[in-house]
């Protein structure tokens, strides 16, 4: 038994809470979960069923956490948790599994699987069986700054490139904004026009803004591969830059996982509550463009839909923002027939995208995607997460679908009233 | 008691039986035996014969006499009565003429002369506590004389319910250690006839199939004879329709009990009851207690007086659940309380030892 | 041991030791899922979480259409089988008659002839989930000896309660006998298995829909 095997133990021990009780106390093995995942729909392998990927957990709960679990592991009724099975363990953890809540969501008894997949990483990754690609991406975030190893310098080239299209200038480090924006570095290498797009809708509305050089990356390798001391670390980072700003408001990025772990995740994770708001992206320009702020005219009249990330709909709850953002600016918007809180995930979700084992069967996975954009004859596809545009665009090229990925806040912008001041 | 010199016909014919309404009885008693009407006359003739017949000898050990009002004091002279008036029924306290000595004397006499085919009817429960001697008769312990009697029995007939199951005398907590003749006498064939009392015609009818065919009729697991003893009487019930329809009477006085309504809430005890009640009714068919508006009490099954309150449904428990399971919730939140510190210690102990995990830590070690 | 004698232990002593086995594991299932608390959430939450938690807890009853769709069987089967299973426990009038005994509560019933037509249609249901959960690849993986034991516990009062009904095997003193028995047998490894998931559910939907909720979403 190795002294990682012994620590992952441990965390699963100390991550259990009576939510997790309950749920495996009302689990009545009826497999109904496997429906709501699209590793188990797209694959048809039992293995994939979300339940069965707590196995271990529930073990060590039975066995630790109950008088008749003790009980019988004292006589040798129940096989202990092995640091082999938590190895085979970790493809269901983390390969198949987005933490995407759409299980969650179906459970007759109202098991809330996708919470505790994120307990069990906790344990997986102390146990050191977290996939090697994410372990690189964490450490990269903790040492670098940024899980693609985006550093500042790279960021300063991205504005000023992106100054230099609009011709307007982007703040850094403005003391007393109103707003602090935070960015994946997923929009900064590949979707810089998301800065931009912020830029002209900002000005436009006459937000005060700025980005933070201690803090911009809002990603969070740590809640991704469950290691909440080293989320912790990232959120610090963030709580520290806006504080130290005196901002009132930290924005989101188009970015699913972000908005989980400096929403929901981090006042916790830090042990105390914020000192500032935190809101996504599309809460604030709904709000924006509620107050009359936000003004565009035209439509967009190709086909296209939205696709829900999970984190921003299901577990985040921005659900309607997106849509009267879009039904503003396109004037042919279809809904796929799951949306919203029971969206199907993109397959790339809660650092699967970061892990390069997985990569297969994320494309057959992708398949349940593909079916729904297809469903729909659509030929522009809209969302609000960089990770989920990177995996769509990857899953559109690799079946050969001619659909072209768009971020919302960009079609905003691309559509604001200009010059009217 | 009987008159040797006398056939039966004769006798009934003596007092006002003509040979037509003995056949009808005959007849009756055939079809109620379930035998086809072909055998009624098989009936009449081995009836008729009862003056050469096997003698009878009937004790009575722990009990009230019921069983045998029940046979004799029907509302008017009945042909069952007259049948055992006639056939040689050799020993019986109450109903025979001679006492002490001279009644032990004839007991002993038709032992001896029908040794091997005597028929032996008890009623009573035998009590075994203290040697047997909360009751005796001549000195004798019921114990001892019901053993004596059986030796020399070609069958024995355990007549209700006290003599079948124990009944009232055994009932909790039983203070003379009452048993059945059933738990006394192993090694000949025992016939239950249950009931507090039973019917008669179903103790006439018992007698005359054993005197017809000269063996007992078909028992069911508790001795008695399936032909009165196969369904219950809530199968054969008039009020089942009721049941069937959730249509119960809720007290002895309300709207439902007027209309006739089933009394299963009330108590009634048909549904786990074996006998003929609802079928052949008593007092020459006349009623039935729950035609008369009481639900069955079970007399006679075994443990009747035990079953719960006469007048609680049956589907309620017999004796109270509230205070065993307060206490044992009481007990479950007590050991509750104990595996719940247990918990907390297992999970303080693994907070305890969590040292913060850093990048090197994801790598396995 | 008399039929009578097994009929009246059942009735007595057998209850009387069940519903203590129930309680106490009850009591001490729910001491062992609270003692393991819970953290305060320290995210401000979107709304307040009472209501839509306690809408959670009703909303699970309904399925989801398109997994009702992908799952058919499951869902019919399984809401067969507990309807039926809520119609011959509550509402058949002996049964009624012991939930006003201990506990004073009562309702009208259904006619007996229904409540034997629910029980058929609830021992169908029940085969069909067993075949399911045979067939089934995803049930079968989930599946253990568990689960078959209390699908075996779950039929058996019905069956026997069926049986008992229509003087079927056995005389009705000992089916009736056997059916309590088996309901007791039910009360006592109820709460030690999924079958505690009757109560627990209302604690796991809770929970669901207070996480959910936060967040401004109804789960």
């Amino acid at each position: 038994m190795s002294a990682s095997f012994e620590r992952g133990m441990a965390a699963f021990r100390e991550v259990m809470d009576s939510p997790i009780a309950s749920f495996f106390s009302s689990c009545v093995h009826c497999g109904l979960c496997a429906e709501a995942c699209l590793f188990y729909t797209e694959t048809g392998d039992p293995k994939y069923t979300p339940i069965h990927k707590l196995d271990p957990l529930k073990r060590v709960w039975q066995q630790e956490y109950t008088l008749l679990g003790r009980l019988g592991a004292l006589v040798g009724l129940s096989k202990p948790v092995t640091e082999k099975e938590l190895e085979q363990w970790s493809e269901l953890v983390y390969d198949s599994c987005t933490l995407c809540g759409r299980c969650s969501m179906v459970c007759p008894v109202g098991n809330d699987i996708a919470y505790m997949v994120r307990k069990m990483r906790e344990g997986m990754s102390a146990a050191g069986v977290a996939p090697e690609g994410m372990i690189g991406a964490t450490q990269r975030a903790v040492t670098l700054g940024s899980p693609m190893g985006v550093k500042l310098p790279a960021l300063q080239a991205q504005i000023r490139a992106q100054e230099a299209e609009t011709g307007l200038s982007i703040p850094m480090d403005v003391q007393g904004a109103d707003y602090m924006v935070l960015l994946s570095s997923m929009e900064v290498m590949n979707f810089p026009e998301y800065i931009g797009a912020l830029g002209k809708i900002f000005r436009q509305a006459g937000v005060s803004w700025t980005l933070s050089s201690k803090a911009f990356e809002a990603t969070n390798s740590g809640i991704q591969i469950g290691a909440s001391d080293i989320a912790a670390e990232l959120v610090q980072r963030i709580v520290d830059a806006a504080e130290g700003l005196g901002v009132k408001t930290v924005i989101s990025p188009e970015c699913g996982h972000a908005f989980t772990a400096i929403r929901w995740e981090g006042p916790n994770l830090i042990g105390r509550p914020y000192r500032f708001e935190v809101k996504h992206i599309l809460e604030v320009l709904e709000e924006l463009r509620q107050a009359g702020r936000l003004r565009t005219q035209g439509c967009d009249e190709r086909p296209l839909t939205f696709h829900d990330p999970c984190q921003i709909a299901r577990r985040g709850g921005v659900i309607e923002q997106p849509r009267n953002l879009l039904k503003s600016v396109a004037s042919d918007f279809r809904e796929m027939e799951e949306h919203g809180a029971m969206n199907w995930c993109c397959g790339g979700g809660g650092g699967v995208s970061a892990n390069d084992r997985a990569e297969e069967l994320r494309l057959v996975a992708f398949k349940r995607k593909k079916g729904q954009v297809e469903a729909l004859g659509v030929d522009t596809l809209v969302t609000a997460c960089a990770n989920c545009r990177i995996i769509l665009e990857e899953g559109l090229e690799h079946y050969n679908m001619d659909v072209e990925v768009v971020g919302l806040t960009e079609l905003v912008a691309e559509h604001l009233i200009e010059d009217d001041k | 008691m009987s008159e040797p010199d006398k056939s039966l016909f004769d006798l009934l014919a003596q007092r006002g039986v003509s040979r037509r309404g003995f056949l009808k009885f005959c007849a009756t008693t055939a079809s109620m035996l379930g035998l086809p009407p072909s055998m009624s006359s098989a009936v009449a003739e081995a009836l008729t014969q009862a003056a050469r017949r096997p003698s009878v000898i009937w004790l009575s050990f722990q009990e009230c006499t019921g069983c045998t009002e029940s046979l004799t004091r029907a509302y008017s002279p009945t042909i069952e009565s007259l049948i055992f008036d006639a056939i040689s029924l050799d020993y019986h306290h109450t109903l025979q003429a001679a006492s002490g000595d001279a009644a032990e004397e004839a007991r002993a006499q038709a032992m001896k002369a029908n040794y091997g085919s005597y028929l032996l009817l008890v009623d009573g429960s035998i009590p075994l506590g203290e040697g047997g001697a909360y009751s005796t008769i001549a000195g004798h312990t019921n114990l001892s004389m019901l053993k004596e009697v059986a030796e020399g029995a070609a069958a024995v007939v355990s007549i209700g319910t006290c003599a079948a199951f124990g009944g009232l005398p055994m009932a909790n907590p039983n203070p003379t250690g009452a048993v059945s003749v059933k738990d006394i006498v192993q090694d000949k064939p025992v016939m239950n006839v249950p009931g507090c009392p039973p019917i008669p015609n179903v103790i006439v009818g018992v007698v005359a199939h054993f005197l017809t065919f000269g063996a007992l009729p078909e028992l069911d697991a508790l001795g008695r004879p399936k032909v009165f003893y196969g369904d219950t009487i809530h199968d054969r019930c008039y009020r089942r329709p009721f049941y069937d329809r959730g249509l119960f009477a809720k007290t002895f006085d309300d709207e439902g009990a007027r209309n006739g309504w089933c009394l299963y809430e009330l108590g009634c005890k048909g549904p786990t009851t074996y006998n003929a009640c609802a079928t052949l009714k008593w007092n020459g068919g006349t009623s039935f207690p729950i035609q008369s508006g009481h639900g069955c009490l079970g007399c006679s099954e075994p443990k009747f007086w035990d079953g719960g309150g006469f007048y609680t449904a049956l589907s309620t428990p017999i004796q109270p659940v509230t205070g065993a399971a307060v206490t044992a919730a009481l007990a479950g939140a007590a050991v509750g309380a104990a595996v719940a510190f247990g918990n907390q210690s297992t999970k303080g102990k693994a907070k305890a030892a969590h040292t913060k995990v850093t990048i090197d830590d994801l790598e396995k070690a | 041991m008399s039929a009578m004698d097994l009929l009246l232990w059942s009735r007595g002593p057998g209850l009387a030791i069940a519903v203590s086995i129930f309680a106490f594991g009850v009591v001490l299932r729910l001491f062992e899922i609270y003692s393991l608390g819970r953290k305060a959430d320290l995210a401000k939450p979107r709304v307040n979480t009472k209501a839509c938690a306690g809408a959670t807890v009703w909303r699970r009853m309904l399925p989801d259409m398109h997994i009702l769709r992908r799952s058919p069987i499951t869902y019919v089967a399984g809401y067969l089988f507990h309807f039926g299973l809520f119609v011959v426990v509550f509402l058949y009038a002996p049964h009624i008659k012991l939930i006003e005994s201990t506990l004073g509560l009562s309702w009208p019933a259904l006619p007996s002839a229904l409540v034997d037509l629910v029980a058929v249609l609830t021992l169908i249901s029940l085969v069909v989930v067993l075949v399911n959960r045979i067939t089934d690849p995803v049930k079968r993986l989930l599946s253990g000896f568990e689960d078959y034991l209390t699908w075996a516990v779950t039929l058996l009062p019905v069956l026997t309660g069926y049986m008992a009904y229509h003087h079927l095997m056995f005389p009705y003193q000992t089916m009736l006998a056997l059916h309590i028995l088996s309901v007791e047998l039910l009360l006592v490894i109820f709460p030690f298995t999924k079958l505690m998931h009757a109560i627990t559910l209302f604690i796991s939907r809770w929970y669901n829909g207070d996480i959910a909720a936060r967040k401004g979403v109804q789960s």
